[in-house]
């Protein structure tokens, strides 16, 4: 099929099957649909939009048809993607199983784990979270310790999990744990897909700076896992796992992307208003959002140009550390600027009219931004070290 | 379009490159120190209308290259790298005005461009600051005939110009006219600046225009517009260049200094700017190709898209520069060591047809704030 009339389907499916509701931009945590088996839909709309999408496979446009992904090309999901960004559509599905899990399975899981594991991600049936962190292994995450001891065709899982976000609302916890501990820290890894309903996991939830509770400290207390749930090979979890961190270090730098859809200056123009030469009354802080808008859109171009490298056949690898870094901090400065803008309005923390403190709220989440995944001074070490080729 | 470059746009790298081995920053430094009147080598220049480059951005209908500007600032980009000076930047952005909008004897004017290297300079600034509308240069009628008065700085190549592309008021609005340079009535000087170029102060008294090619008053704000355009666009490509090769030397040597009987590259402290100063590089060059692929494309926000890049790659081949210098050290202070002259050439070509703040400014306007 021509990449047009793919276009043209495209435009028809989603006139047809978005609803002008999930055309709005996000406004709250349930705005957002995360799947899993005690997932809740917000309303109809929401549900309707998400069917929509699962059926075609257009949760995941790449993913192989075989599992229920939607088997486009390049070009054809970047038509999907485009498409879904002229109408402001909302993601249909939001998931750690897409972003993270998803790829590593396709390039170092068993037939079976994919034939087990895809296609309820695709369907939003199972939600995943990420157990990499503990408290003693944030940046220098091989140093973990919690333990899997090997007992017939199960392992024996203790320890605990810290930052695990979403912990309490996912079914499956993507797991690294320690099978070997007599070599260097990198080998002696394990990756393990665990259960969480298994007897012997439980949660608690953290609360942040911006005065909610999305992630957990997560426990184990002698769970059993079956073998049949490592992913790679025993003992070198370690090549999974930082595989997995380029696909989400890339889908952090993606969420940026999508969010700058509202210019800075739509804002500040609201609020502080224009003179009569039509230019911000702050001049300061004018010049302080064109140079953030055009830091932005130099980002995005990079993106794309880095999608494009991909496409010729270049692999992302280190890359994703830089698009990581400048993404997160893009996105902490953005906020700032965004509080500038709006003035009062935007540090009021409750009350209704202020929207339940929700800018000051997303504020404060944006400086998790360049610690999640790997933190920035992490990003800048890998990006001297593996693109720059500078010494240890 | 493509960020990747084709298999002829990658060609036409690789010449430029090969041109660009005879003419290395030490070439700056020799005709600095030997006084060269043109600050640049005519050689070189010659070289360059030999194989082309003036048409480089021309399409092939119009007897040029076809590679639109976004071959052009490959041109650009290479000769960035090595400092060369030349008078290719004049040269390709008058190619495309006339292309655009020249008469037939403009268009003659061109093929002495394209085919023995003459040289239109474009003379827009007035004083200090870039301001694309004249200021003071006007064009009067007094017994019949149409003179032109003003004064224009700043004006790149108008020390070796053979014709001036002017802007002017006049009561009917802002013209357009290309002059001849030796006219009585022209006078030119020139001065030396940082980057060891010269660049004109050019002068009109009572020079006699009326039978010089105007072009159409009608398309002199576009003329006005696609020049800032053109120009800055071509100029953060040249800025890419100066950042990419300073950026690489710096790295180069962080790799070999050192210092504590440790190689400097490995101190964290140094590791974390120089890994900064890649990513702000990456996002440079793509806005910049960016810009150049639209004005080929008729974008309608190429416009903006030029001063994008220009805000960009100014700041960021400003950051490579002083971080260069300072990462060399004491060597870095020294003319004896190149990085100095790129520290030089990216300020002033960060100067040239508005500096970030005049692009910051219009990039803001245009976006309606
Ligand atoms: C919002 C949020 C969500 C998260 N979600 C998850 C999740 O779902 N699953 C999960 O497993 N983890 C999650 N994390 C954890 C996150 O990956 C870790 O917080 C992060 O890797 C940093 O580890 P740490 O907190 O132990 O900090 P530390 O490693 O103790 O770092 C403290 C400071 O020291 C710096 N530092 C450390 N080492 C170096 C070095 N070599 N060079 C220079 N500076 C250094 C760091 O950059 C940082 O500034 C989440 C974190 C946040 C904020």
């Amino acid at each position: 099929m021509s990449l047009e009339v793919f276009r043209k389907e495209v435009q028809e499916f989603l006139k047809l099957n978005c609803p002008d509701s999930m055309r709005k931009p996000i406004m709250e945590e349930n705005d957002t649909y995360w799947g899993g088996r005690n997932a809740k839909f917000k309303n109809a709309d929401q549900e309707k939009w998400f069917h929509a999408m699962a059926e075609k496979g257009w949760t995941t446009p790449k993913w192989p048809k075989k599992y229920g992904g939607g088997g486009l090309s390049n070009d054809e999901a970047r038509i999907l993607k485009k498409e879904m960004e002229k109408l402001g559509c909302r993601p249909p599905l939001l998931s750690f199983g897409i972003w993270m899990l998803g790829p590593a399975l396709l390039k170092f899981g068993t037939e079976e784990q994919r034939e087990q594991y895809l296609p309820d991600i695709i369907k939003g049936k199972v939600r995943w979270c990420q157990g990499y962190s503990e408290p003693g292994a944030g940046s220098d995450l091989a140093g973990l310790q919690t333990s899997a001891i090997a007992d017939g065709d199960h392992y024996i899982v203790n320890g605990q999990k810290v930052w695990t976000s979403y912990a309490d609302a996912a079914d499956m916890i993507f797991a690294l744990t320690r099978t070997d501990n007599s070599s260097k820290k990198q080998i002696g890894i394990t990756f393990l897909l665990i259960d969480m309903l298994s007897e012997g996991v439980s949660t608690r939830p953290i609360k942040l700076i911006s005065g909610k509770s999305p992630f957990c400290e997560t426990f184990f207390d002698n769970v059993k896992v079956p073998k049949a749930n490592v992913v790679g090979d025993e003992n070198a979890g370690w090549t999974v796992a930082k595989y997995l961190l380029t696909h989400e270090r890339a889908s952090i730098s993606g969420a940026v992307d999508a969010d700058m859809m509202t210019p800075l200056s739509h804002y500040a123009k609201k609020s502080i208003g224009l003179d009569e030469q039509g230019t911000l009354n702050d001049k300061v802080l004018r010049g302080d959002i064109a140079e953030w808008e055009i830091d932005g859109a130099a980002f995005k171009f990079t993106l794309d140009r880095i999608n494009q490298e991909m496409k010729a056949g270049q692999a992302i690898g280190a890359k994703s550390s830089f698009m990581k870094y400048y993404g997160s901090e893009l996105n902490k400065k953005k906020y700032e600027l965004r509080l500038q803008c709006e003035g009062l309005k935007a540090h009021a923390w409750s009350g209704e009219e202020y929207n339940e403190g929700k800018i000051a709220r997303q504020f404060c989440r944006t400086k998790g931004n360049s610690i999640e995944g790997g933190t920035s001074e992490i990003q800048l070490n890998i990006v001297a070290k593996h693109i720059l080729g500078l010494p240890s | 379009m493509g960020y990747i470059l084709t298999e002829e746009q990658e060609f036409l790298k690789d010449s430029a490159k090969d041109l660009l081995k005879a003419a290395p920053v030490a070439l700056v430094r020799e005709l600095r120190d030997n006084n060269n009147p043109n600050g640049f080598s005519m050689d070189l220049w010659d070289k360059m209308v030999e194989m082309g480059w003036p048409a480089t951005a021309l399409s092939e209908e119009s007897g040029g290259l076809g590679f639109g500007l976004r071959g052009a600032g490959i041109l650009m980009e290479e000769s960035g790298k090595t400092l060369s000076g030349s008078p290719l930047l004049s040269t390709l952005i008058v190619s495309k005005i006339i292309e655009r909008y020249g008469n037939s004897m403009m268009k003659q004017i061109l093929e002495s461009c394209i085919n023995d290297g003459k040289i239109v300079a474009i003379a827009l600034q007035e004083g200090n600051f870039y301001s694309s509308k004249p200021k003071s240069t006007t064009i009067s009628i007094a017994n019949g005939k149409a003179l032109l008065n003003g004064e224009k700085s700043m004006v790149v190549d108008g020390h070796v110009a053979d014709y001036f592309l002017v802007t002017a008021d006049s009561e009917e609005g802002t013209y357009t006219v290309l002059v001849n340079a030796k006219s009585e009535g022209v006078k030119i000087d020139k001065v030396q600046m940082m980057d060891a170029r010269f660049y004109g102060v050019v002068s009109f008294n009572d020079l006699d225009i009326s039978e010089d090619s105007t072009f159409n008053p009608n398309d002199s704000k576009n003329i006005i517009g696609d020049i800032t355009n053109m120009a800055n666009a071509l100029l953060s490509a040249e800025l890419i260049g100066i950042m990419s090769e300073a950026f690489h030397r710096t790295i180069d040597y962080l790799k070999e200094r050192r210092q504590f009987g440790k190689i400097i590259g490995s101190f964290q402290g140094l590791q974390h700017r120089a890994a900064d100063l890649y990513g702000e590089i990456e996002v440079s060059k793509s806005l910049s190709i960016r810009a150049l692929d639209a004005l080929d494309e008729n974008d309608f926000m190429a416009p903006a898209l030029c001063s994008m890049a220009k805000v960009k790659s100014s700041k960021v081949a400003q950051l490579a520069t002083n971080e260069g210098v300072q990462m060399f050290g004491g060597i870095g202070m020294t003319d004896d060591e190149e990085i100095g002259f790129f520290l030089k050439r990216a300020r002033v070509a960060s100067l040239l047809f508005g500096g970030s703040n005049y692009h910051l400014n219009r990039y803001a306007k245009m976006s309606g704030y």
